[in-house]
């Protein structure tokens, strides 16, 4: 096997703290060398779990995980060449900038001289050079989060484990560290496996995204694969973007399918090549929120590829570049569609207008 | 915006909102506020004004009596105090005293330090063991002196202050300096451990330069209280220290055959060392803080 000193497998793992419940479940995950891996999902889903298995802060209680090809469980965090941001930072408050960097040179017996020449280069790399005498409680949100990943990285690990990094900054700062966490890791070259339940954070850092829903993964794929293709129902709202409608299959008809419930009747879903599709199956399809077009109720559709339901304008909220409706649609309990600004306001609707939600039919993404 | 204007546009923001909150009208101050200050200078007057009238009555001179009103100014009784061995065994008595507290102190520090540590996490027993050092520190303290000392009599052991009144004062300033730690481990955040782990220290390491560093003034403080609790101790170092007394004692015993100002004279010298060590302990966390804050210069906040 030729495996990449930062590539991670994660065979079979489970993982209980009482015997009877657990945590993680089943995990099986391969995360390439090199790669910016995001894990998804709401808190309790297990996802901080399997991290610090990764980290060696926690054993799985079946299962192995295997580091460059080698079984890690067991090994201590050093031995694994594995390196953890903490949620909080956990910057320790009696050091300053450059001693919290240098804490693990320290630990490891270098000389004064050394650990500073070495520490100096990481402080300049994360752009802390001014601040390197302060302590940690003298510093913002993200100079702290800088400081973290600096002494992380200075142990020269194969991956960063990356707890919630961003979840203690203020929405504005949040968007300007991400940034500097993927500028980081390109650097660095390393694997970076990043926990976090913040879609918008993983899709946009992610080279990999892996959703997870009580301790199992749900789907793992790049970003735009899990964005535009989800799997499955919980994966498509959980992600959002997109709209989720639920039915039963009716008349099947070449490469389309007609939808027989009452709430979205007389609807086409495409039946893509490889799809298997049997009359009165129930079935999920999603359609993306900015595929969906609004019409006057009393416009006669007479595009035979799209599909439409009609729909009461509960709210709508202007975003800047598009403006979001919500609809009462289809009998969902969430119903949006993200309309272009421009188009919006050349003849914008109202609150409790009668519309016709459609969308292009081949456009509409089967779940299973 | 440089630094400076941050934040001192910060500063003055803050004030403003402070003295808004105060005086919600134009700088008069509320009536609850005269009310408030009377009451608290009740509450210092009440709290300082018996050990106040030892320190003044002190301070007489040849004519001094044990009550007021005072009758001239003058050290003399402080001399008098250091001379005269009729006094009672002062110097004797607080050097014995001293040196117990300081053992006390040591031993309640460690103990307290490691039952921090061990507490952290739930063990088997862990509330047992809680309840029964609560207890010890709830026990009537002479009740349980005359417990020890009966104990070590039965024993055939003299008692003695190294032996009997050493258990018997450790009783007492265990269970508070365990409490104390405990308040102070609340505060310590399991990550940096975790952290220093993550970095390959050892537990050694771990526990040498991120834990005691940390918890510093708060050992600090542990140890303040071991001392001036072992200082002080009277109910339960009655019946156990033996035949030599400690200062409290002693100035027990001073009270019950001496009539002169020279007992006030002592209890204002033994009050001095109380606040020496009291001053030293905080002085030691205020050194700590500052050697902290000169090792990192610079003012709060600043850009990202």
């Amino acid at each position: 096997m030729n495996l990449g000193k930062g590539h991670i497998e994660i065979a079979g793992v489970a993982k209980s703290y009482d015997g009877f419940t657990y945590a993680v479940h089943g995990v099986n995950l391969k995360i390439p060398d090199g790669a910016y891996c995001c894990i998804l999902g709401p808190s309790g889903c297990g996802k901080t779990t399997i991290l610090r298995m990764v980290a060696g802060h926690e054993d799985p209680t079946v299962g192995e995980i295997l580091i460059g090809g080698e079984n890690v469980v067991g090994l201590p965090p050093v031995e694994r060449r594995t390196a953890m941001m903490f949620q909080s930072y956990a910057l320790f408050p009696h050091l300053t900038v450059r001693d919290n960097i240098a804490f693990a040179l320290r630990v490891r017996g270098l000389s004064k001289t050394e650990r500073y020449a070495k520490t100096d280069a990481m402080i300049e790399k994360v752009r802390m050079t001014e601040f390197s005498d302060r302590l940690p409680a003298q510093l913002s949100g993200g100079q702290q989060q800088r400081v973290a990943l600096a002494r992380a990285a200075i142990t020269e690990p194969r991956v960063l484990l990356l707890d919630e990094p961003l979840s203690a900054l203020d929405e504005h700062l949040r968007i300007r560290m991400r940034a500097e966490l993927r500028r980081m890791q390109r650097e660095l070259g390393i694997t970076f496996v990043h926990v976090t339940h913040t879609q918008l954070e993983a899709i946009a850092l992610a080279d990999m995204v892996v959703v997870m829903e009580n301790g199992k993964i749900k789907q793992s794929g790049p970003a735009r694969e899990i964005y535009a293709a989800p799997k499955d129902r919980y994966v498509a709202e959980f992600l959002g973007g997109q709209n989720v409608l639920s039915g039963k299959v009716g008349k099947i008809n070449g490469t389309r399918a007609m939808i027989a419930s009452p709430e979205i009747a007389g609807i086409q879903i495409p039946m893509h090549a490889g799809a298997r599709l049997e009359a009165g199956q129930a079935i999920d399809i999603a359609v993306r929120r900015d595929d969906v077009e609004l019409f006057r109720e009393d416009t006669a559709l007479s595009d035979q590829d799209m599909a439409s339901v009609p729909a009461t304008i509960l709210g709508i909220e202007y975003q800047g570049n598009f403006v979001k409706v919500m609809l009462d649609a289809a009998g969902e309990a969430e119903f949006v569609a993200y309309v272009p600004e421009r188009r919006f306001f050349e003849n914008p609707f109202k609150v409790g207008d009668s519309v016709l939600a459609a969308w292009l039919i081949d456009r509409a993404h089967l779940l299973a | 915006m440089s630094l400076a204007r941050v934040s001192d546009v910060v500063a003055t923001s803050v004030s403003a909102r402070r003295s808004r909150a105060i005086a919600p009208t134009s700088g008069r101050r509320p009536w609850t506020f005269y009310v408030l200050a009377i009451l608290f200078t009740l509450y210092l007057l009440a709290l300082y004004g018996p050990m106040a009238c030892i320190y003044i009555l002190s301070l007489q001179d040849l004519r001094g009596g044990l009550v007021f009103p005072i009758k001239g100014l003058s050290l003399h009784w402080f001399v008098d105090l250091f001379t005269q061995v009729r006094t009672g065994d002062v110097q004797g008595s607080f050097e014995r005293s001293f040196k117990l507290a300081l053992v006390v102190t040591v031993l309640t520090v460690v103990v307290s330090f490691l039952a921090g540590l061990g507490f952290r996490k739930r063990f088997a027993g862990d509330t047992v063991v809680f309840y029964m050092m609560i207890g010890s520190l709830v026990a009537p303290g002479l009740v349980l002196g005359i417990g020890v000392g009966l104990i070590f009599n039965a024993v055939g052991i003299d008692a003695s202050l190294f032996t009997s009144a050493l258990g018997a004062q450790l009783s007492w300033t265990l269970p508070f300096g365990v409490l104390v730690m405990f308040a102070v481990m609340s505060r310590f955040d399991h990550a940096w451990e975790e952290a220093a782990r993550d970095l390959g220290a050892s537990p050694w390491q771990t526990i040498r330069l991120v834990v005691i560093p940390v918890l510093a003034p708060g050992i600090v403080a542990v140890a303040l209280f071991g001392f001036t609790l072992s200082y002080d101790e009277f109910a339960r170092t009655l019946q156990t220290a033996g035949s030599l007394n400690t200062l409290p004692l002693e100035i027990w015993s001073m009270t019950l055959n001496i009539t002169s100002p020279a007992l006030y004279a002592l209890g204002t010298v033994t009050t001095i060392v109380s606040f020496l060590v009291i001053g030293a302990s905080l002085g030691t966390i205020a050194f700590m803080q500052k050697r902290r804050e000169a090792r990192a210069p610079g003012q709060q906040g600043g850009a990202a």
